[in-house]
Protein backbone atom coordinates (compact mmCIF):
# COMPACT_ATOMS: atom_id res chain seq x y z
CA UNK A 1 0.00 0.00 0.00
CA UNK A 2 1.74 3.56 -1.21
CA UNK A 3 2.06 6.11 1.70
CA UNK A 4 -0.89 8.78 -0.45
CA UNK A 5 -3.05 5.97 0.15
CA UNK A 6 -3.52 5.76 4.29
CA UNK A 7 -5.49 8.33 6.24
CA UNK A 8 -3.56 10.82 8.38
CA UNK A 9 -3.74 8.34 11.28
CA UNK A 10 -1.65 5.95 9.15
CA UNK A 11 -4.75 3.62 9.27
CA UNK A 12 -5.91 1.88 6.16
CA UNK A 13 -9.34 2.82 5.17
CA UNK A 14 -11.67 1.04 5.04
CA UNK A 15 -13.03 -0.79 1.96
CA UNK A 16 -16.05 1.04 0.21
CA UNK A 17 -17.36 -1.88 -1.27
CA UNK A 18 -16.86 -4.06 1.69
CA UNK A 19 -19.66 -2.88 4.01
CA UNK A 20 -23.12 -1.54 2.93
CA UNK A 21 -23.19 1.18 0.90
CA UNK A 22 -25.14 4.45 1.76
CA UNK A 23 -25.74 6.52 -0.78
CA UNK A 24 -26.24 10.89 -0.80
CA UNK A 25 -27.96 11.65 -4.15
CA UNK A 26 -27.70 15.26 -5.44
CA UNK A 27 -29.93 16.10 -8.47
CA UNK A 28 -31.19 13.58 -10.29
CA UNK A 29 -34.08 12.13 -8.08
CA UNK A 30 -34.48 9.17 -10.16
CA UNK A 31 -30.96 8.07 -9.20
CA UNK A 32 -31.83 7.62 -5.79
CA UNK A 33 -35.81 6.47 -6.79
CA UNK A 34 -33.43 3.54 -8.74
CA UNK A 35 -31.22 2.66 -5.70
CA UNK A 36 -34.03 2.64 -3.57
CA UNK A 37 -36.04 0.07 -5.39
CA UNK A 38 -32.53 -2.07 -5.00
CA UNK A 39 -32.54 -1.91 -1.58
CA UNK A 40 -29.63 0.51 -0.91
CA UNK A 41 -30.64 3.42 1.75
CA UNK A 42 -30.60 6.48 -0.10
CA UNK A 43 -30.68 10.17 0.85
CA UNK A 44 -31.72 12.56 -1.90
CA UNK A 45 -31.01 16.35 -2.19
CA UNK A 46 -32.99 18.12 -4.27
CA UNK A 47 -30.64 20.15 -6.34
CA UNK A 48 -30.93 21.85 -9.63
CA UNK A 49 -29.01 24.44 -11.16
CA UNK A 50 -30.55 28.26 -10.08
CA UNK A 51 -33.19 29.69 -12.68
CA UNK A 52 -32.68 26.40 -14.28
CA UNK A 53 -29.66 27.17 -15.95
CA UNK A 54 -30.93 30.48 -17.45
CA UNK A 55 -27.96 32.94 -16.77
CA UNK A 56 -29.57 35.86 -17.57
CA UNK A 57 -32.21 34.93 -14.97
CA UNK A 58 -29.70 33.80 -12.78
CA UNK A 59 -27.65 36.96 -12.85
CA UNK A 60 -30.46 39.31 -12.62
CA UNK A 61 -31.49 37.03 -8.81
CA UNK A 62 -27.72 37.56 -7.43
CA UNK A 63 -28.28 41.07 -8.09
CA UNK A 64 -31.14 41.12 -6.57
CA UNK A 65 -29.70 39.42 -3.30
CA UNK A 66 -31.52 35.78 -4.19
CA UNK B 1 -30.33 43.15 -1.66
CA UNK B 2 -31.16 44.94 1.85
CA UNK B 3 -34.03 47.22 0.47
CA UNK B 4 -35.61 43.84 -0.60
CA UNK B 5 -35.46 42.00 2.69
CA UNK B 6 -36.81 45.04 3.96
CA UNK B 7 -39.44 45.23 2.27
CA UNK B 8 -40.27 41.89 2.21
CA UNK B 9 -40.73 41.89 5.61
CA UNK B 10 -43.13 44.68 5.89
CA UNK B 11 -45.31 42.89 3.02
CA UNK B 12 -45.33 39.53 5.17
CA UNK B 13 -46.40 41.51 8.61
CA UNK B 14 -49.20 42.66 6.57
CA UNK B 15 -50.13 39.13 5.63
CA UNK B 16 -49.66 38.00 8.78
CA UNK B 17 -51.02 40.80 10.47
CA UNK B 18 -54.25 41.20 9.24
CA UNK B 19 -57.79 39.98 11.53
CA UNK B 20 -60.20 39.25 8.61
CA UNK B 21 -63.60 39.23 10.20
CA UNK B 22 -67.21 38.43 8.03
CA UNK B 23 -69.57 41.12 8.87
CA UNK B 24 -72.12 41.19 6.25
CA UNK B 25 -74.21 39.92 3.29
CA UNK B 26 -75.41 42.68 0.83
CA UNK B 27 -76.15 42.89 -2.69
CA UNK B 28 -72.35 43.59 -4.65
CA UNK B 29 -74.18 46.36 -6.40
CA UNK B 30 -74.56 47.96 -2.47
CA UNK B 31 -71.14 46.99 -1.17
CA UNK B 32 -68.77 47.65 -4.46
CA UNK B 33 -68.26 51.41 -5.40
CA UNK B 34 -68.39 51.54 -9.04
CA UNK B 35 -70.37 48.24 -10.15
CA UNK B 36 -73.17 48.57 -12.41
CA UNK B 37 -75.84 47.82 -14.94
CA UNK B 38 -74.19 45.71 -17.59
CA UNK B 39 -71.06 45.54 -15.39
CA UNK B 40 -69.66 41.93 -14.84
CA UNK B 41 -66.68 41.31 -12.91
CA UNK B 42 -64.90 37.84 -13.42
CA UNK B 43 -62.37 35.82 -12.37
CA UNK B 44 -58.55 36.17 -13.30
CA UNK B 45 -56.77 38.59 -14.98
CA UNK B 46 -58.21 41.01 -17.79
CA UNK B 47 -59.92 39.56 -20.69
CA UNK B 48 -62.46 40.02 -23.51
CA UNK B 49 -65.14 38.06 -24.68
CA UNK B 50 -63.48 36.97 -28.18
CA UNK B 51 -60.47 35.11 -25.53
CA UNK B 52 -63.07 33.98 -23.47
CA UNK B 53 -63.07 30.11 -22.45
CA UNK B 54 -66.70 27.82 -22.58
CA UNK B 55 -67.14 28.36 -19.33
CA UNK B 56 -66.67 31.54 -18.89
CA UNK B 57 -69.02 32.64 -22.03
CA UNK B 58 -71.91 30.33 -20.56
CA UNK B 59 -71.24 32.24 -17.16
CA UNK B 60 -71.62 35.44 -18.90
CA UNK B 61 -74.83 34.16 -20.55
CA UNK B 62 -76.68 33.15 -17.79
CA UNK B 63 -75.56 35.87 -15.80
CA UNK B 64 -76.79 38.38 -18.49
CA UNK B 65 -79.86 37.02 -18.25
CA UNK B 66 -80.41 36.75 -14.19
CA UNK B 67 -79.67 40.37 -14.06
CA UNK B 68 -82.02 41.22 -16.81
CA UNK B 69 -79.75 42.21 -19.42
CA UNK B 70 -80.43 39.93 -21.81
CA UNK B 71 -83.59 38.14 -22.90
CA UNK B 72 -82.07 34.78 -23.19
CA UNK B 73 -78.88 33.08 -23.46
CA UNK B 74 -78.46 33.44 -27.38
CA UNK B 75 -79.66 37.39 -26.42
CA UNK B 76 -77.25 37.48 -23.79
CA UNK B 77 -73.94 36.08 -26.08
CA UNK B 78 -74.72 38.37 -28.68
CA UNK B 79 -75.21 41.09 -26.48
CA UNK B 80 -71.42 40.44 -24.96
CA UNK B 81 -70.15 39.84 -28.84
CA UNK B 82 -71.48 43.15 -29.98
CA UNK B 83 -69.54 44.75 -26.51
CA UNK B 84 -73.00 45.69 -24.52
CA UNK B 85 -71.42 44.50 -21.41
CA UNK B 86 -68.13 46.10 -19.13
CA UNK B 87 -66.11 42.96 -18.33
CA UNK B 88 -63.50 43.63 -15.78
CA UNK B 89 -61.39 41.85 -13.22
CA UNK B 90 -62.93 41.15 -9.81
CA UNK B 91 -59.32 41.80 -8.40
CA UNK B 92 -59.51 45.60 -9.58
CA UNK B 93 -62.77 45.85 -7.41
CA UNK B 94 -61.92 44.52 -4.18
CA UNK B 95 -63.61 41.26 -5.13
CA UNK B 96 -63.05 37.21 -5.67
CA UNK B 97 -65.09 34.68 -7.26
CA UNK B 98 -64.45 31.08 -7.97
CA UNK B 99 -63.95 29.74 -10.98
CA UNK B 100 -65.89 32.12 -13.73
CA UNK B 101 -65.94 34.59 -10.69
CA UNK B 102 -69.19 36.07 -11.92
CA UNK B 103 -69.80 39.22 -9.70
CA UNK B 104 -72.92 41.42 -10.57
CA UNK B 105 -74.93 44.25 -8.94
CA UNK B 106 -78.16 41.49 -8.11
CA UNK B 107 -75.99 39.06 -6.73
CA UNK B 108 -75.19 39.14 -2.75
CA UNK B 109 -71.55 39.10 -1.53
CA UNK B 110 -70.00 38.21 1.57
CA UNK B 111 -68.13 41.11 3.15
CA UNK B 112 -65.00 40.54 4.88
CA UNK B 113 -63.09 43.22 6.69
CA UNK B 114 -59.69 43.75 7.43
CA UNK B 115 -60.03 45.02 10.96
CA UNK B 116 -55.96 45.73 11.21
CA UNK B 117 -55.93 47.68 8.24
CA UNK B 118 -59.37 48.89 7.91
CA UNK B 119 -59.88 47.64 3.83
CA UNK B 120 -63.06 45.15 2.69
CA UNK B 121 -63.20 42.00 0.48
CA UNK B 122 -66.38 40.80 -1.35
CA UNK B 123 -67.08 37.58 -2.88
CA UNK B 124 -70.38 36.12 -3.67
CA UNK B 125 -71.98 33.02 -1.78
CA UNK B 126 -71.20 29.31 -3.04
CA UNK B 127 -73.99 27.93 -5.43
CA UNK B 128 -73.28 24.47 -3.73
CA UNK B 129 -72.33 21.24 -5.89
CA UNK B 130 -73.49 20.24 -9.35
CA UNK B 131 -74.60 22.06 -12.05
CA UNK B 132 -73.49 25.66 -11.00
CA UNK B 133 -72.91 29.15 -12.84
CA UNK B 134 -69.14 29.14 -11.42
CA UNK B 135 -68.56 25.91 -13.87
CA UNK B 136 -70.37 27.74 -16.63
CA UNK B 137 -73.81 26.25 -15.75
CA UNK B 138 -76.64 28.38 -16.84
CA UNK B 139 -79.88 27.12 -17.21
CA UNK B 140 -83.08 27.34 -15.35
CA UNK B 141 -82.34 25.33 -12.45
CA UNK B 142 -79.01 27.61 -12.12
CA UNK B 143 -80.32 30.93 -12.71
CA UNK B 144 -83.76 30.16 -10.05
CA UNK B 145 -80.87 28.87 -7.47
CA UNK B 146 -79.00 32.51 -7.82
CA UNK B 147 -82.91 33.80 -7.68
CA UNK B 148 -82.82 32.51 -3.74
CA UNK B 149 -79.84 33.17 -3.16
CA UNK B 150 -80.21 36.67 -3.57
CA UNK B 151 -83.95 36.91 -2.19
CA UNK B 152 -83.59 34.64 0.87
CA UNK B 153 -80.48 33.21 1.65
CA UNK B 154 -78.37 36.53 0.92
CA UNK B 155 -80.81 38.82 3.13
CA UNK B 156 -80.91 36.10 6.30
CA UNK B 157 -77.34 35.69 5.97
CA UNK B 158 -76.90 39.28 6.08
CA UNK B 159 -79.71 39.73 9.10
CA UNK B 160 -78.03 37.18 10.86
CA UNK B 161 -74.14 37.89 10.79
CA UNK B 162 -74.83 41.97 11.02
CA UNK B 163 -76.73 40.82 14.69
CA UNK B 164 -73.36 38.56 15.65
CA UNK B 165 -71.40 41.99 15.39
CA UNK B 166 -69.19 39.95 12.72
CA UNK B 167 -67.56 36.72 12.87
CA UNK B 168 -63.44 36.63 13.35
CA UNK B 169 -62.63 33.94 10.43
CA UNK B 170 -58.77 32.93 11.20
CA UNK B 171 -59.72 31.26 14.72
CA UNK B 172 -62.27 29.24 12.56
CA UNK B 173 -59.46 28.40 9.44
CA UNK B 174 -56.86 27.73 12.16
CA UNK B 175 -59.25 24.88 13.81
CA UNK B 176 -60.30 23.79 10.10
CA UNK B 177 -56.57 22.83 9.64
CA UNK B 178 -56.41 20.73 12.66
CA UNK B 179 -59.74 19.23 11.41
CA UNK B 180 -58.86 18.15 7.63
CA UNK B 181 -59.52 21.51 5.48
CA UNK B 182 -56.99 22.84 3.37
CA UNK B 183 -59.85 25.76 2.33
CA UNK B 184 -59.61 25.18 -1.46
CA UNK B 185 -60.89 21.65 -2.15
CA UNK B 186 -61.90 20.79 1.25
CA UNK B 187 -63.86 23.07 3.55
CA UNK B 188 -66.43 20.62 5.12
CA UNK B 189 -64.81 21.26 8.59
CA UNK B 190 -64.86 25.40 8.24
CA UNK B 191 -68.23 25.15 6.64
CA UNK B 192 -69.76 23.16 10.29
CA UNK B 193 -68.44 25.50 12.29
CA UNK B 194 -69.46 28.57 10.66
CA UNK B 195 -73.05 27.20 10.75
CA UNK B 196 -72.45 26.67 13.91
CA UNK B 197 -72.05 30.15 15.22
CA UNK B 198 -74.34 31.32 12.35
CA UNK B 199 -77.53 28.85 12.98
CA UNK B 200 -78.68 30.04 16.35
CA UNK B 201 -78.59 33.86 14.92
CA UNK B 202 -80.47 32.74 11.39
CA UNK B 203 -83.14 31.55 13.98
CA UNK B 204 -83.20 34.49 16.08
CA UNK B 205 -83.16 36.69 12.86
CA UNK B 206 -86.18 35.10 10.71
CA UNK B 207 -89.56 34.98 10.89
CA UNK B 208 -90.21 32.27 8.22
CA UNK B 209 -89.26 28.72 9.69
CA UNK B 210 -89.86 27.31 6.74
CA UNK B 211 -87.16 29.78 4.88
CA UNK B 212 -84.80 29.33 7.92
CA UNK B 213 -84.90 24.96 7.36
CA UNK B 214 -84.12 25.90 3.87
CA UNK B 215 -81.07 28.11 4.55
CA UNK B 216 -80.09 25.87 7.29
CA UNK B 217 -80.22 22.94 4.84
CA UNK B 218 -78.53 24.57 2.34
CA UNK B 219 -75.59 25.32 4.41
CA UNK B 220 -75.59 22.16 5.98
CA UNK B 221 -75.26 20.40 2.43
CA UNK B 222 -72.73 22.22 0.74
CA UNK B 223 -69.34 20.91 1.93
CA UNK B 224 -67.63 23.60 0.14
CA UNK B 225 -69.85 26.70 1.41
CA UNK B 226 -67.04 27.94 3.27
CA UNK B 227 -64.47 28.30 0.59
CA UNK B 228 -66.00 31.51 -0.89
CA UNK B 229 -65.39 32.55 2.92
CA UNK B 230 -61.97 31.97 2.52
CA UNK B 231 -61.25 33.33 -0.69
CA UNK B 232 -62.91 36.78 0.74
CA UNK B 233 -60.23 36.29 3.71
CA UNK B 234 -57.61 35.74 1.56
CA UNK B 235 -58.43 38.95 -0.44
CA UNK B 236 -58.98 40.63 2.84
CA UNK B 237 -55.55 39.88 3.95
CA UNK B 238 -53.67 40.11 0.52
CA UNK B 239 -54.53 43.46 -0.70
CA UNK B 240 -52.74 45.70 2.50
CA UNK B 241 -49.92 44.13 1.39
CA UNK B 242 -50.19 45.83 -1.97
CA UNK B 243 -47.86 48.30 -3.85
CA UNK B 244 -44.99 48.06 -1.07
CA UNK B 245 -41.81 49.17 -3.11
CA UNK B 246 -39.19 47.17 -3.35
CA UNK B 247 -41.05 43.91 -2.30
CA UNK B 248 -40.93 40.78 -4.37
CA UNK B 249 -43.95 38.95 -2.76
CA UNK B 250 -46.95 37.94 -4.86
CA UNK B 251 -50.45 39.98 -3.69
CA UNK B 252 -52.78 37.76 -6.00
CA UNK B 253 -52.64 34.69 -8.55
CA UNK B 254 -55.40 33.93 -10.76
CA UNK B 255 -56.76 32.48 -13.84
CA UNK B 256 -59.56 33.07 -16.17
CA UNK B 257 -59.70 30.00 -18.15
CA UNK B 258 -57.38 31.51 -20.85
CA UNK B 259 -54.51 33.06 -18.89
CA UNK B 260 -52.93 32.78 -15.48
CA UNK B 261 -51.81 35.99 -13.81
CA UNK B 262 -49.92 37.16 -10.24
CA UNK B 263 -49.75 40.40 -9.52
CA UNK B 264 -46.45 41.40 -7.03
CA UNK B 265 -46.49 43.90 -3.78
CA UNK B 266 -43.59 46.27 -5.60
CA UNK B 267 -44.70 46.25 -9.30
CA UNK B 268 -48.02 47.56 -8.59
CA UNK B 269 -51.16 46.26 -10.01
CA UNK B 270 -49.20 45.55 -13.15
CA UNK B 271 -50.48 41.75 -14.12
CA UNK B 272 -47.72 39.16 -15.21
CA UNK B 273 -49.87 36.55 -16.89
CA UNK B 274 -49.44 33.44 -19.35
CA UNK B 275 -51.23 30.51 -20.92
CA UNK B 276 -53.11 28.74 -18.19
CA UNK B 277 -52.38 25.50 -17.69
CA UNK B 278 -54.54 22.45 -17.72
CA UNK B 279 -54.90 20.48 -14.49
CA UNK B 280 -54.62 16.78 -13.61
CA UNK B 281 -56.89 15.47 -11.84
CA UNK B 282 -59.64 12.80 -11.00
CA UNK B 283 -62.47 12.81 -13.49
CA UNK B 284 -66.27 12.37 -12.69
CA UNK B 285 -67.91 9.52 -13.97
CA UNK B 286 -68.23 9.83 -18.08
CA UNK B 287 -65.99 12.05 -17.97
CA UNK B 288 -62.26 12.44 -19.18
CA UNK B 289 -59.04 15.04 -19.56
CA UNK B 290 -60.73 15.41 -23.33
CA UNK B 291 -63.83 17.38 -21.63
CA UNK B 292 -61.91 19.51 -19.33
CA UNK B 293 -61.28 23.23 -19.69
CA UNK B 294 -57.81 24.52 -18.91
CA UNK B 295 -57.26 25.89 -14.95
CA UNK B 296 -60.11 28.76 -13.84
CA UNK B 297 -60.88 31.41 -10.75
CA UNK B 298 -60.15 33.40 -8.20
CA UNK B 299 -60.07 30.76 -5.40
CA UNK B 300 -55.84 30.71 -5.77
CA UNK B 301 -56.28 33.55 -3.34
CA UNK B 302 -56.05 30.94 -0.89
CA UNK B 303 -53.34 29.54 -1.68
CA UNK B 304 -51.58 32.88 -2.35
CA UNK B 305 -52.20 32.98 1.57
CA UNK B 306 -50.89 29.69 2.66
CA UNK B 307 -53.74 27.19 2.25
CA UNK B 308 -55.09 25.45 -0.67
CA UNK B 309 -51.99 23.20 -1.91
CA UNK B 310 -49.81 24.98 0.47
CA UNK B 311 -51.74 23.74 3.92
CA UNK B 312 -51.89 20.38 2.01
CA UNK B 313 -50.08 18.57 5.08
CA UNK B 314 -53.48 19.49 6.88
CA UNK B 315 -55.36 17.95 4.47
CA UNK B 316 -54.20 14.62 3.42
CA UNK B 317 -57.70 13.18 2.47
CA UNK B 318 -57.28 16.06 -0.23
CA UNK B 319 -54.70 14.60 -1.62
CA UNK B 320 -56.49 11.18 -2.88
CA UNK B 321 -59.31 13.55 -3.98
CA UNK B 322 -57.49 14.98 -6.94
CA UNK B 323 -55.94 12.19 -7.76
CA UNK B 324 -51.61 14.11 -6.66
CA UNK B 325 -50.72 10.30 -5.13
CA UNK B 326 -51.02 8.83 -1.70
CA UNK B 327 -52.46 10.65 1.03
CA UNK B 328 -49.26 9.89 2.69
CA UNK B 329 -47.12 12.40 0.68
CA UNK B 330 -49.36 15.26 1.99
CA UNK B 331 -46.65 17.05 3.74
CA UNK B 332 -44.37 16.66 0.62
CA UNK B 333 -46.17 19.41 -0.88
CA UNK B 334 -46.63 21.95 1.69
CA UNK B 335 -42.50 21.37 2.54
CA UNK B 336 -41.78 22.15 -1.21
CA UNK B 337 -44.13 25.36 -1.00
CA UNK B 338 -42.14 26.55 1.69
CA UNK B 339 -38.80 26.71 -0.25
CA UNK B 340 -40.50 29.80 -2.37
CA UNK B 341 -41.92 31.54 0.26
CA UNK B 342 -40.81 34.57 3.14
CA UNK B 343 -42.59 32.42 6.20
CA UNK B 344 -44.74 30.90 8.06
CA UNK B 345 -48.02 31.91 9.51
CA UNK B 346 -48.23 30.59 13.41
CA UNK B 347 -51.69 31.36 13.11
CA UNK B 348 -52.47 28.93 10.88
CA UNK B 349 -50.52 25.63 12.05
CA UNK B 350 -50.38 22.31 10.81
CA UNK B 351 -50.40 19.44 13.49
CA UNK B 352 -48.79 17.24 11.06
CA UNK B 353 -45.92 19.46 10.89
CA UNK B 354 -45.36 19.87 14.69
CA UNK B 355 -47.35 22.84 14.57
CA UNK B 356 -45.25 24.46 11.62
CA UNK B 357 -47.48 26.92 10.35
CA UNK B 358 -48.28 27.35 6.75
CA UNK B 359 -46.08 28.67 4.11
CA UNK B 360 -47.04 32.25 3.52
CA UNK B 361 -45.22 34.82 1.41
CA UNK B 362 -44.77 33.56 -2.20
CA UNK B 363 -40.97 35.21 -3.10
CA UNK B 364 -40.69 35.68 -7.25
CA UNK B 365 -37.32 35.53 -6.72
CA UNK B 366 -37.36 31.92 -5.08
CA UNK B 367 -40.03 30.65 -7.36
CA UNK B 368 -37.57 31.58 -10.15
CA UNK B 369 -34.26 30.57 -8.50
CA UNK B 370 -35.74 27.06 -7.43
CA UNK B 371 -37.86 26.01 -10.43
CA UNK B 372 -41.01 25.14 -8.27
CA UNK B 373 -44.01 27.06 -9.15
CA UNK B 374 -46.87 27.36 -6.98
CA UNK B 375 -49.44 23.96 -6.75
CA UNK B 376 -52.86 25.21 -6.84
CA UNK B 377 -55.70 22.82 -5.63
CA UNK B 378 -58.28 23.10 -7.52
CA UNK B 379 -61.83 21.90 -9.53
CA UNK B 380 -62.10 21.41 -13.22
CA UNK B 381 -65.09 22.77 -15.32
CA UNK B 382 -66.49 21.15 -18.56
CA UNK B 383 -64.76 23.34 -21.43
CA UNK B 384 -68.30 23.49 -22.94
CA UNK B 385 -70.66 26.22 -21.79
CA UNK B 386 -73.31 25.41 -19.52
CA UNK B 387 -71.83 21.96 -18.54
CA UNK B 388 -70.58 22.55 -15.51
CA UNK B 389 -67.88 20.92 -13.51
CA UNK B 390 -66.58 17.40 -14.28
CA UNK B 391 -63.88 16.92 -11.73
CA UNK B 392 -60.93 18.07 -9.42
CA UNK B 393 -57.33 18.17 -9.70
CA UNK B 394 -53.92 19.98 -9.29
CA UNK B 395 -52.48 22.38 -11.39
CA UNK B 396 -49.64 24.68 -11.22
CA UNK B 397 -48.93 28.57 -11.93
CA UNK B 398 -46.48 29.13 -15.25
CA UNK B 399 -43.05 29.84 -14.57
CA UNK B 400 -43.36 31.80 -17.43
CA UNK B 401 -45.51 34.87 -15.15
CA UNK B 402 -43.14 34.43 -12.68
CA UNK B 403 -39.97 34.91 -14.94
CA UNK B 404 -41.86 37.89 -16.12
CA UNK B 405 -42.59 39.05 -13.07
CA UNK B 406 -39.29 39.26 -11.84
CA UNK B 407 -37.71 41.18 -14.98
CA UNK B 408 -39.92 43.91 -14.48
CA UNK B 409 -39.35 43.92 -10.59
CA UNK B 410 -35.96 44.21 -11.46
CA UNK B 411 -36.14 46.68 -13.62
CA UNK B 412 -38.55 48.84 -11.27
CA UNK B 413 -35.58 48.64 -8.94
CA UNK B 414 -32.87 49.81 -11.86
CA UNK B 415 -31.32 46.54 -11.68
CA UNK B 416 -30.02 45.42 -15.55
CA UNK B 417 -28.85 42.29 -16.52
Amino acid sequence: MADEDKTTDGKKPASLLGQPLRVINVGLERFAEDLAAHGTTVQHVRWAPPAGGDARLADLLSKLGS
Amino acid sequence: MEKIEKANTEALRRLLAGDPVLVDVVPAGEAIEGLGKHHILHAGPPIGWERMCGPLRGAIMGIAVFEGWANDLKDGAAKAEAGAFRFEPNHDYGAVGPMTGMTTQGQPVLVVENRTFGNRAYCAINEGLGKVMRFGGNDAEVLARLAWLRDTLGPALGRAIRETGGIPLKPIIARGLTMGDEMHQRNVACSSLLLRILAPWLARTSKDSEALARCLDFIGKNDQFFLNVAMTVGKALTDPARGIEGSSLVTAMCRNGTDFGIRVSGVGDTWFTAPVEMPVGLYFPGYTANDANPDMGDSAIVETVGLGAFAMAAAPAVVGFIGAGPASGAARFTRSMGEITAGNNPEWAIAMLDGLGVPTGIDIRLVVETGIVPNINTGIAHRRPGMGQVGAGIVKAPMLCFTQALEAFAAKLGVVY
